[in-house]
């Protein structure tokens, strides 16, 4: 047998040495499953799952508040989940008694979603907040789990959501759709067969706007034989929605 | 010649040595394999089985803020301060002029009216957050591998992990991370992660009144985002970037960025 040459003896010994301290360096400083599933330590992924929830979701407050629910369903505040007026509940349906979630039941709570913005889909409903009952809280004219509006608001509503919900919040909201287009019963009826007729002449708005128009004093008068030149009213202004800074 | 020969042969030792030793230490680890199966604590959702994604109807969002704040709610993000995982930004364009994009106080607490000084020709609000891109320039950064994707394709962070070098919160190009200022460490949505994996849906998709997000899994027929995406003219953020995400948006104009 032919003996190791006595100077690799010390070679040997110092990658022994130095390939263990390697090894125990390793195992000591980079994480038990990193690796495992790629270049991060693979038992994180179930540390994050474990996390706490806070949101109970949609389904669960049902079990305990089924009338609530049932109302709500049918409602116009069917999309709106509960915990989205009401906060994180998860805490609530675990201890119902000891945590309460908040019910939010000033006007700012509503104004969130109905405050009137432009930046908002303009078939959202909206409301100004300084015309629309100023002072009084919603709750006492609109349910949340139910909201209503008191009186059918106006009938042309039902079917021309857009119109009526962008009028809603311009400076023609008093403005009722019946003072500018005659719009029969048999046009609720039938909308297709019997037309609403709608405004040909510049003289509608001169009812209102022109200058010696007899009509409430806080609207502004133009005088309407040499304002907007040759272009009936509605070419500049958009009617439902009325804007000077064309 | 003659005398070369051996030194070569060392040279190689050295080379084998250096390209086998890696694989060495790999073997080591994988004697570790148990342990991701202990780890899981819901044994029947399989990781792999999944592939999520969210999409984003722009037309719908009335910039409530609820998503935002339900987020910072259900993951304990910093109440105060610019950390936000979700947050709801307003465009303006005006008539003339670049957009203007903000978003105080990422939203949660409505938009207070801006003055823009010139005419404004639409405004509209687009809700953020991280994209959780299949080709992640945050996880290429990474250089600990704190950052990873999952299986089920969520971009998460090891905050036990993570060393705190911002390198990822520079390369995102969303600005979806931030530094939490308590644990020092990257932090950003994970589509709420320990949420979707028992089956719910996440905070922000929960509470949003209009049904401006949805959220699903990409190639399930039964999923919400399958008609989402059959219906509507999807777009991504920043396409050019070849980033991947997995967040669409319908309704995203030529000005959102
Ligand atoms: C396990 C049954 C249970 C479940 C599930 C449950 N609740 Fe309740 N909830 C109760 C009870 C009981 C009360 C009455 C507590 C009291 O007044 O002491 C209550 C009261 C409330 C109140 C009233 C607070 C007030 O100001 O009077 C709200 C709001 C509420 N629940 C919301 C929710 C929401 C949202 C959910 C779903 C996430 C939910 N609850 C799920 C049992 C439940
Ligand atoms: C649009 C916001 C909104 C939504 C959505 C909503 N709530 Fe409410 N809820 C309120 C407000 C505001 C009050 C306070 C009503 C009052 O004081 O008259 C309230 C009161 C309550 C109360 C206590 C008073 C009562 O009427 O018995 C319960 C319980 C409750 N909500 C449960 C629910 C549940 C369950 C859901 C989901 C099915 C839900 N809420 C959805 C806003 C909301
Ligand atoms: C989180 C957002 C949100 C909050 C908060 C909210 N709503 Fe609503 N509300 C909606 C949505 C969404 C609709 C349905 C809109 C639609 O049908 O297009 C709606 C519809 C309505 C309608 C019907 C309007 C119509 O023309 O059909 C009324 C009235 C209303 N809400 C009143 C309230 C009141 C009062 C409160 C406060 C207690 C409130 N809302 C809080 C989201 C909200
Ligand atoms: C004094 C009763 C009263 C109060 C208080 C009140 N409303 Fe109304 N609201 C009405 C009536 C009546 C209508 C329907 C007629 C109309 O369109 O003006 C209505 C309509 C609405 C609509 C529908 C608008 C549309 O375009 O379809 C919304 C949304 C609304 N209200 C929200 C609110 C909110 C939010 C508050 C609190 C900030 C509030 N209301 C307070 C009486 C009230
Ligand atoms: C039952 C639903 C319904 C109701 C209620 C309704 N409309 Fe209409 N309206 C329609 C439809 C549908 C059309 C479209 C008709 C068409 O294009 O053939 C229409 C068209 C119109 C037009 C446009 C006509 C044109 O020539 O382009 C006007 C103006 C109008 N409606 C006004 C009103 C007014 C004002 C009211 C309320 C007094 C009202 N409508 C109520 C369904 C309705
Ligand atoms: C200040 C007067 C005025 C009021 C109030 C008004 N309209 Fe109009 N509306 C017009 C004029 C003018 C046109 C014609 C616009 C055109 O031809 O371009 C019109 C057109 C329409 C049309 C046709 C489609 C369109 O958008 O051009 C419908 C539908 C309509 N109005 C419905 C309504 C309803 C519903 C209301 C009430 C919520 C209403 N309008 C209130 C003046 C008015
Ligand atoms: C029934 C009366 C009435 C009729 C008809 C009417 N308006 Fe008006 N108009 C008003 C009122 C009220 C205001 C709001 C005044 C205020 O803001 O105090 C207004 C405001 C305006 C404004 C100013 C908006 C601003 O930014 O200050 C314009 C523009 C306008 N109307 C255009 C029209 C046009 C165009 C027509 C015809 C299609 C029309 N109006 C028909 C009542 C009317
Ligand atoms: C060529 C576009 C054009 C046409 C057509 C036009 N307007 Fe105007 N209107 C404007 C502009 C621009 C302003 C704001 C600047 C100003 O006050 O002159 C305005 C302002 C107004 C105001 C607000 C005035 C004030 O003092 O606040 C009213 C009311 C109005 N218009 C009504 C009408 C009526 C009614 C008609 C149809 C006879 C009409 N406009 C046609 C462009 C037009």
């Amino acid at each position: 047998m032919q003996r190791i040459p006595q100077q690799l003896i010390p070679l040997i010994i110092m990658i022994v040495a130095i390939i263990g301290s390697l090894i125990t360096a390793r195992t000591l400083l980079v994480p038990d499953s990193f690796g495992d599933l790629g270049h991060y330590r693979a038992d994180n992924t179930g540390e994050v799952a474990a996390l706490e929830l806070s949101y109970a979701g949609a389904h669960v407050c049902a079990d305990c508040h089924d009338d609530i629910s049932e109302t709500k369903r049918d409602s116009h505040h069917s999309g709106v989940a509960c915990e989205s007026c009401h906060g994180p509940a998860l805490a609530h349906t675990e201890a119902p008694d000891e945590f309460i979630p908040d019910a939010p039941r000033g006007r700012d709570g509503c104004l969130l979603c109905h405050g009137y913005n432009p930046a908002r889909p303009s078939g959202f409903p909206q409301i100004l907040p300084g015309q629309h009952n100023p002072t009084k809280a919603c709750l006492i004219c609109h349910a949340p789990h139910d909201p209503q509006l008191p009186h059918t608001a106006e009938d042309c509503s039902a079917c021309h959501r857009e119109i009526s919900n962008r009028k809603q919040v311009s400076h023609h909201s008093s403005v009722a759709c019946t003072e500018c287009h005659k719009a029969t019963d048999e046009h609720r009826a039938s909308p297709r067969i019997v037309r609403a007729e709608k405004p040909r002449k510049a003289e509608v708005c001169g009812n209102c706007h022109a200058r010696g128009a007899d009509s409430s004093r806080e609207i502004p008068r133009i005088d309407m034989d040499t304002h907007g030149g040759r272009y009936i009213c509605w070419d500049c202004h958009y009617p439902h929605f009325p804007e000077t800074n064309l | 010649m003659k005398n070369n020969k051996p030194q070569m042969a060392r040279r190689e030792f050295l080379e084998n040595c250096t390209r086998k030793l890696p694989g060495f230490f790999l073997l080591f680890s994988s004697l570790n394999t148990a342990n991701i199966l202990a780890a899981n604590e819901n044994d029947d959702y399989d990781h792999s089985a999944h592939e999520y994604a969210m999409g984003v109807s722009i037309h719908k969002c009335i910039g409530c803020g609820r998503c935002a704040d339900a987020c910072k709610r259900e993951n304990k993000v910093p109440r105060e301060g610019h950390y936000y995982r979700t947050w709801i930004e307003r465009y303006i364009i005006p008539a003339d002029g670049e957009a203007i994009v903000d978003s105080p106080d990422g939203g949660i607490h409505g938009f207070p009216e801006v003055k823009t000084g010139g005419d404004v020709l639409r405004s509209f609000f687009v809700p953020k957050l991280c994209n959780h891109c299949a080709n992640a320039p945050c996880v290429q950064v990474c250089p600990v591998g704190a950052t990873y994707s999952t299986e089920d394709g969520v971009v998460l962070v090891d905050d036990t992990y993570c060393v705190g070098c911002r390198y990822c919160i520079q390369a995102c190009p969303y600005g979806a991370r931030y530094l939490h200022p308590e644990k020092h460490v990257a932090d950003k949505c994970t589509f709420c992660y320990h949420r979707i994996t028992k089956g719910l849906l996440p905070a922000c998709v929960e509470v949003c009144p209009t049904q401006a997000r949805i959220f699903g899994e990409i190639g399930k027929r039964s999923s919400p985002l399958n008609r989402f995406a059959r219906f509507n003219d999807i777009t991504v953020l920043k396409p050019a970037l070849n980033t991947k995400p997995k967040v669409y948006y319908a309704g995203a104009d030529g000005e959102v960025r």
